[in-house]
């Protein structure tokens, strides 16, 4: 229906775990519901029959739902080990960087600090810009999240990434973009009136247009 | 219209009365306000070991003083709860009235405390320890106030013999009232 | 001490019945001390705050389909108004509808006639709650049209964006809005300790604790939760209010405090909160359930065990809430571990309602089919929790749509399926009058299909990437597109339905009320001890020396001794 496109090295785990995750609750779902509305039509009211009497302690009955309760968790360990790995990956092991980026919220705009050409954040020339964030393809970032004023939430739906930006805290996460293209940047966490407003744009280049950008920004921003 | 009491209020299945029942539950939900509050500063102190500085300059003595006060008070309560057991009620009633009587002289320290503090400059604003130390200390005076003015009104009941069980009631309140002092004395005033 | 307490209490009680005949309409309906009345104020009060709730939600609707639009009723809206208006109704819709309707309204109503006493234990004290609430509501009303407009920080209002003024440019109504919400949790406290005794203390003879009808165990297993939870929020609370109006600190990081304090407070009353209102929804429809399934429940304890499990486990699992905000990642394990356990009793008290259904004769009345609703439509409310709370899968969905839909297809259920259940349920012992089941079922038709058109395209926009509390889409190219405008409109467009099939609701109640066909003593032909007395109930409930004795649970349907399917718990034999 929507197209939703994959644009990181760990968009694809994210997806398959939210689609494992899905198949296990949607049989569990389909079983509860049909078992739910046959129960409906097959016990319906009928002239002249009595309900039965039913306690529901004999241990043949509770069966009914000690058996379902045993299965519901053994389902729930599937689904934290998948949820783990995948949360392992993407939060808590950060790969080795070949560029570091910083990030600013504040109301309301990202501000993006590029490393420039010598590849050394905080060096007299880093390219700062505003709403545009560029990076390269299949190169792995890591970026320093920061925010001036309020929480914001750095959010790349293309990547499946999202991180809280928290005021007086720096907050370092990764990614490896694995499309050229250009795709959304929204702030996830409510900041204000203008938090609707808060939209930034990534440019994922290849190599060569991305070094031509650097080169081009630099002079540009150069006295 | 005179308020008239329903049967509910006067069953017991449990056999504790509703009253110290319901004053129990009222306690828990205390419990968790001021626990809330004080993990909370706890959490901070932890990691902020420069706030002993600030804390320095809390009037220890009087903190002290005030803790005696206190526990004076509640001691006349269990005398005023006992005096009611026997039917006793003017007796009850004078001795809740010395509970009050601790009560403002409570309330006189502090605010001779505060008085100091605010005039030395430090206010709620001047940084976290002082904020926490107003809010935590300033809950429990409210506390403070409410409870003697509820005592006031049981004292005028207890006098004309009416109500007496009420006494013990707001002796377990002041009580507990009496405990949260004695966690926030050390808390606030002690560590450094 | 206690007995002669109680003697002289038993005295005064016995002149009850002569003590009412000569009160004002005043007395009778704004200041009584009838639990029955102040259930009733709870009620209305609550019905007027969700057509408030569901007038914003129609504004802010039609502003996403239709941006920038002059909204009929309302005009443009700005971004602040937007942010306003999202928050207030989140504020509502939880704190001044699903609470007081669900816990108050019938916690009041039902508590006293289900156990057979005459009332509350403290009834000044519950009209002092009542009074309470209603200030509440005033000042969150109010807080709207103050200077600089209403909060608009999000109901979860998180520092730093509430605590200053310079960040959310709404001043006073942010300190109104909590103030409110403070309120709110006050009134709620002294209910809450009236629900507990009177369970506890007030039960007619005879009845033991495995003889209370589960919907009152679990308006006090709720009260206990709620008491419990927001101690350190109200904390909080006075924290961020003092952050906002007298220039503390505690959550301003420049000044060594956290912001992430407060979402730490606010979840670990926020969670328990949502099985707050699960729990009455629950207890409302097992009870329905029972009744026009003509079964004993499938295993009473089971329900009252995992109900009580859901409530520990409710203790520790907040922090799912905060996967992405900066929490230690370490963290986040442990906290899917503890969300995802919690899908056991949750799944348990289903299985519990599926398997009362076994066996049954079921009659297909308005009330049953809000029951047999709640059931099909929580079970989606639920699965969809189990995304939410893998930390793994979290990372995308968090404050997406997503999570929007999800926890709009719990509280709904709870909220509105939940008091529309219990509403066309005892509307009999409420006003003495049977309500009209063809209008019902019209509405309940009109209310049910509409709401899964809503939900379900919100589902699918929060899947393809589309945030929360953002007023206009139009500023993200990727979400922009014709194909998602197309999912915004339909979710409008069956809003603006559903809200017009409430009219059917509206004119039922008063038309029922009005000229409805008498409804008897036992219109269901139900168990519990509430049907046993006059419809509607008189002051007093019972003539003081008809109060009723127990001799057995309230489930006992269809039981083979009994030429009847029913048999009432305060027959002897």
């Amino acid at each position: 229906m929507l197209e939703l496109v994959q644009a990181s090295t760990y968009a694809a785990s994210i997806d398959n775990l939210i689609l494992f995750i899905g198949i296990i609750v949607g049989v569990w779902f389909l079983l509860a519901e049909g078992l739910f509305f046959w129960l409906i039509w097959k016990f319906r009211a009928k002239p002249g029959e009595k309900s039965q009497y039913l306690v529901g302690n004999e241990k043949h009955v509770k069966r009914w739902i000690t058996i379902p309760h045993a299965l519901v968790l053994v389902c729930d360990v599937f689904i934290v080990v998948g949820a783990v790995r995948v949360w392992y990956n993407v939060k808590q092991q950060l790969p080795e960087p070949d560029s570091v980026i910083r990030v600013t919220g504040q109301q309301w705009a990202w501000t993006f600090q590029h490393p420039g050409a010598d590849n050394e954040l905080d060096t007299s020339d880093d390219i700062f810009t505003v709403n545009d964030l560029h990076v390269e393809v299949e190169k792995t970032y890591h970026f320093k999240l920061e925010s001036r004023d309020v929480l914001h939430s750095f959010s790349v739906p293309v990547f499946r990434l999202k991180q809280d930006a928290i005021p007086g805290r720096s907050i370092t996460g990764w990614f490896e973009p694995t499309l050229i293209g250009e795709y959304d940047v929204q702030c996830a966490e409510i900041c204000g009136i203008g938090h609707g407003v808060m939209a930034a744009r990534i440019h994922i280049d290849d190599a060569n247009t991305h070094a031509a950008w650097i080169s081009s920004a630099s002079a540009a921003t150069t006295p | 219209m005179a308020h008239v009491r329903p049967i509910a209020t006067t069953r017991s299945a449990t056999g504790i009365p509703t009253a110290r029942l319901a004053v129990w539950w009222i306690l828990a939900s205390e419990v968790v306000i001021f626990g809330g509050l004080l993990g909370v500063y706890l959490m901070h102190r932890i990691g902020h070991p420069e706030w002993a500085e600030a804390a320095s300059h809390t009037q220890t003595w009087l903190g002290a003083i005030n803790t005696f006060v206190l526990l004076t008070s509640s001691f006349t309560a269990v005398l005023a709860h006992q005096a009611a057991e026997k039917g006793k009620g003017k007796e009850a009633a004078k001795l809740l009235g010395f509970t009050i009587l601790g009560a403002l002289m409570f309330l006189m320290i502090k605010s001779y405390e505060w008085y100091g503090e605010i005039v030395a400059g430090y206010t709620i604003t001047a940084n976290n320890f002082w904020s926490f130390y107003y809010t935590a200390a300033g809950l429990h005076a409210l506390h403070v106030i409410a409870g003697a003015i509820i005592m006031g009104f049981i004292a005028v009941d207890a006098y004309r013999g009416r109500e007496l069980h009420r006494v013990e009631i707001i002796g377990i309140y002041w009580h507990f009232v009496d405990v949260v002092w004695i966690f926030l004395f050390p808390l606030l005033y002690i560590a450094k | 001490m206690a007995d002669t307490v109680a003697d002289v209490h038993q005295h005064e009680a016995h002149g009850h019945d002569d003590h009412h005949h000569d009160q004002s309409w005043l007395e009778k309906y704004v200041f009584s001390t009838d639990h029955k009345i102040i259930g009733m104020q709870y009620m209305f009060t609550g019905i007027f705050m969700a057509v408030i709730g569901g007038y914003m939600a129609y504004v802010f609707r039609m502003q996403l389909a239709f941006p920038g639009i002059s909204v009929p009723g309302f005009g443009q809206v700005s971004p602040g108004e937007y942010n306003a208006l999202i928050t207030n109704h989140g504020t509502i819709m939880i704190f001044w509808v699903a609470m007081p309707v669900l816990i108050a309204a019938f916690g009041n109503f039902l508590i006293p006639l289900m156990i057979g006493a005459d009332d509350m234990v403290f009834p000044r004290i519950n009209r002092l709650s009542f009074q309470i609430f209603f200030l509440s509501s005033i000042v969150l009303l109010g807080s709207l049209f103050v200077e600089g407009g209403g909060f608009g920080g999000a109901w979860t209002s998180y520092p730093p964006l509430s605590a200053n003024g310079d960040y959310n440019q709404t001043q006073l109504g942010a300190s109104l809005w909590l103030i409110a919400v403070a309120l709110e949790f006050v009134a709620f406290l002294l209910g809450g300790i009236n629900f507990i005794t009177t369970l506890m203390n007030s039960r007619a003879p005879g009845m033991k604790a495995y003889d209370i009808p589960l919907v009152c165990w679990m308006i006090v297993i709720a009260s206990i939760l709620f008491m419990l939870s927001v101690g350190p929020l109200l904390a909080g609370a006075v924290m961020l209010l003092f952050d906002q109006t007298l220039g503390t600190g505690f959550y301003d990081p420049a000044r060594g405090g956290d912001p992430i304090l407060w979402q730490h407070l606010f979840w670990f009353f926020g969670h328990p909160e949502v099985y707050v209102v699960l729990l009455p929804a629950i207890g409302i429809t097992v009870e329905v359930m029972a009744t026009f399934a003509r079964k004993k429940i499938f295993g009473y304890k089971l329900v009252l065990y995992t109900a009580v499990a859901t409530g520990v486990l409710s203790f520790f699992v907040w922090a799912h809430h905060q996967f992405i905000a900066g929490i230690d990642p370490r963290m986040a394990n442990v906290f899917t571990i503890t969300t995802l356990l919690i899908s056991v009793p949750i799944a348990e008290m289903l299985f519990v309602m599926i398997a009362t259904l076994y066996g049954g004769s079921i009659r297909l009345t308005t009330p049953m089919l809000w029951a047999l609703a709640f059931m099909a439509e929580f079970l989606i409310g639920g699965v969809t929790g189990i995304f939410l709370g893998a930390s793994g899968a979290d990372i995308y969905f968090h404050d997406t749509y997503f999570v929007l839909a999800h926890f709009h297809y719990t509280f709904f259920p709870i909220a509105i399926i939940g008091s529309f259940c219990a509403f066309t349920y005892w509307f009999p012992k409420m006003f003495g009058k049977m309500m009209n089941d063809t209008l019902g079922k019209i509405h309940f038709w009109g209310t049910v299909i509409p709401f899964n058109f809503i939900f379900i395209p919100l589902f699918v926009l929060g899947m393809g990437g589309q945030h929360r509390r953002i007023y206009n889409f139009q500023h993200f190219p990727q979400i922009a597109g014709p194909e998602y405008f197309q999912l915004r409109e339909l979710a409008t467009i069956a809003l603006l339905v559903m809200l017009a099939f409430q009219l059917v609701f509206f004119y039922n109640v008063i038309s029922s009320w009005m000229r409805g066909e008498k409804a008897g003593k036992n219109p269901w032909k139900a168990n519990t001890l509430e049907w046993t007395t006059e419809s509607p109930a008189p002051h007093g409930n019972w003539p003081v020396d008809e109060l009723p004795t127990v001799y057995r649970g309230p489930y006992e349907y269809g039981h083979p001794d009994r030429e009847e399917d029913y048999w009432p718990q305060n027959l002897p034999n």
